[in-house]
């Protein structure tokens, strides 16, 4: 029941950017059937700027490593994904305001995470985003939370719900970001940042040992 | 010389916001006009640090206020992102078709036009633009119009704002509206440009002359539109 500090923090950025390697190419070929084929080079390059920062930054809380994604991540990703992860992470790192996360503090950081990317991106559910994958996710971190869970359950479950969201953006129509271009054709295909979202929130999970 | 208010040009291709700039001072010579294209290593997309360097040094190099124009995607989310980093009411984004409005907004920009001014031009562009290409050729006011039977007014503009953007794409949108050639104070009044160009203010003299088969009817139209002040009054 132990809750999430500093420690679970940095372990999620090194496993996050050991996750977007991995699966670079795959995220790449989404975002190649629907978009410019470049997200996965976009998460990797980003990921790989924060790991770079990550000794000199010394980091001491949950909100400063967050804040350090945040703002490596703007100004790397170069893509739409930077900008969004990018305002996520920022309010996600000011609603971090503990030395370490209970299950509320998780769902409060992932609220204020999926506010950002609506507040930049304007995306709603449905619209084939990563909102898709984040929604759910925040839902299921403060379902977590009201019944009494821990910080570790909250993270599970809201990984396990932002997978099922990505896969839910398989059938759908894109209507935000560069793949709403290609309208009907964008269906049958999973949204890129969805997926890359349903990745970071599982190596949380990961790091919290859930 | 700078003019009062510069602009910032946000796009995924450096060469395409290079190109932009040298498209719009060619009609605006003096505005400070910055590119902010591609990533800060070179590659297609959009660079938060570009954007942030091009707004902060257009307003350390003098100028009063910094607009921002975007193509797509994430050039918006990019420039909205530095925007709310920054928190200055000097600077302001506007989301419209990236060359017309870059181009309105120079314009208006270079005629000395104010801040909000300068984001009006820009947002009307779409309208502005779609009005005077209708126009085409249109244009009247060669000499032999006159013998052709030109019909002229004169008349006060009574909007304290004068022919700025929004007025002149209304202006722009009536005049092309009729099979006339319309004209204001010589230049074409179906292209928002032209008009803008004039630097109208609020309280200016204009003549109006029309000519050709609807020649009357435009002039009536034209001057009731100027007339009624553009809802300003
Ligand atoms: N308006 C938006 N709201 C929420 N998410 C969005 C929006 N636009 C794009 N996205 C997300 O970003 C992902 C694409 O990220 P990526 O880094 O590939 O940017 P991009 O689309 O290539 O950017 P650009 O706008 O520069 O072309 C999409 O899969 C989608 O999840
Ligand atoms: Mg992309």
């Amino acid at each position: 029941m132990a809750d999430l500090g500093i420690d679970w923090a940095l372990s999620w950025v090194r496993a996050a950017a050991a996750t977007v390697t991995e699966h670079r190419e795959h995220l790449l070929d989404l975002d190649r059937a629907i978009g410019d084929g470049d997200h996965g080079e976009n998460m990797y390059r980003g990921f790989t700027a924060v790991l770079g920062k990550l000794d000199a930054a010394e980091p001491s809380t949950v909100g400063d490593v967050l804040k350090l994604v945040a703002t490596t991540l703007m100004s790397t990703v170069g893509g739409a994904a930077g900008p969004l992860y990018g305002t996520a992470f920022l309010r996600g790192a000011k609603a971090a305001d503990t030395d370490a996360l209970d299950a509320a503090g998780v769902a409060a950081v992932l609220a204020a995470g999926l506010e950002g990317i609506v507040a930049r991106g304007k995306a709603e559910v449905g619209d084939k985003t990563m909102v898709d994958a984040w929604t759910p996710a925040a839902a299921a971190a403060q379902h977590v939370a009201d019944s009494g869970g821990s910080a570790a359950e909250a993270l599970r479950a809201a990984a396990d719900a932002a997978r099922a969201g990505a896969e839910s953006t398989d059938p759908l129509v894109a209507r935000k970001g560069r793949a709403s271009y290609l309208g009907e054709r964008s269906a049958g295909h999973r949204d890129p940042g969805a997926e890359s979202s349903a990745l970071l929130l599982e190596t949380a999970a990961s790091a919290a040992g859930a | 010389m700078s003019v009062g208010t510069a602009l910032v040009l946000v796009s995924h291709s450096a060469q395409l916001a290079a190109g932009l700039v040298e498209v719009a001072a060619q009609m605006a010579p003096d505005v400070d006009i910055r590119a902010a294209g591609g990533t800060d290593d070179g590659r297609v997309g959009t660079s938060f640090d570009l954007v942030e360097q091009a707004v902060t040094g257009a307003l350390s190099a003098g100028a009063d206020a910094v607009v921002v124009l975007t193509d797509l995607g994430s050039a918006t989310l990019t420039a909205e992102s530095v925007l709310e980093m920054l928190e200055d009411e000097r600077v302001r984004l506007v989301d419209a078709p990236f060359v017309e409005a870059t181009v309105a907004a120079a314009v208006a920009a270079q005629g000395g036009g104010d801040f909000d001014a300068v984001v009006a031009a820009a947002g009307t562009a779409v309208t502005g633009f779609a009005g005077s290409g209708e126009a085409g050729g249109a244009t009247a006011g060669g000499p032999a119009a006159d013998d052709g039977g030109a019909r002229t007014r004169s008349l006060t503009l009574v909007n304290p704002l004068g022919l700025h953007a929004r007025p002149a794409a209304t202006v722009a949108r009536t005049a092309a509206g009729f099979d006339a050639g319309v004209t204001i104070n010589g230049v074409d009044a179906a292209s928002v440009l032209a008009l803008m160009s004039l630097g109208l203010t609020g309280g200016a003299e204009i003549e109006v002359s029309a000519t050709g088969p609807q020649a009357e009817e435009a002039l009536a139209a034209v001057v009731a539109e100027i007339e009624s002040g553009f809802g300003e009054t």
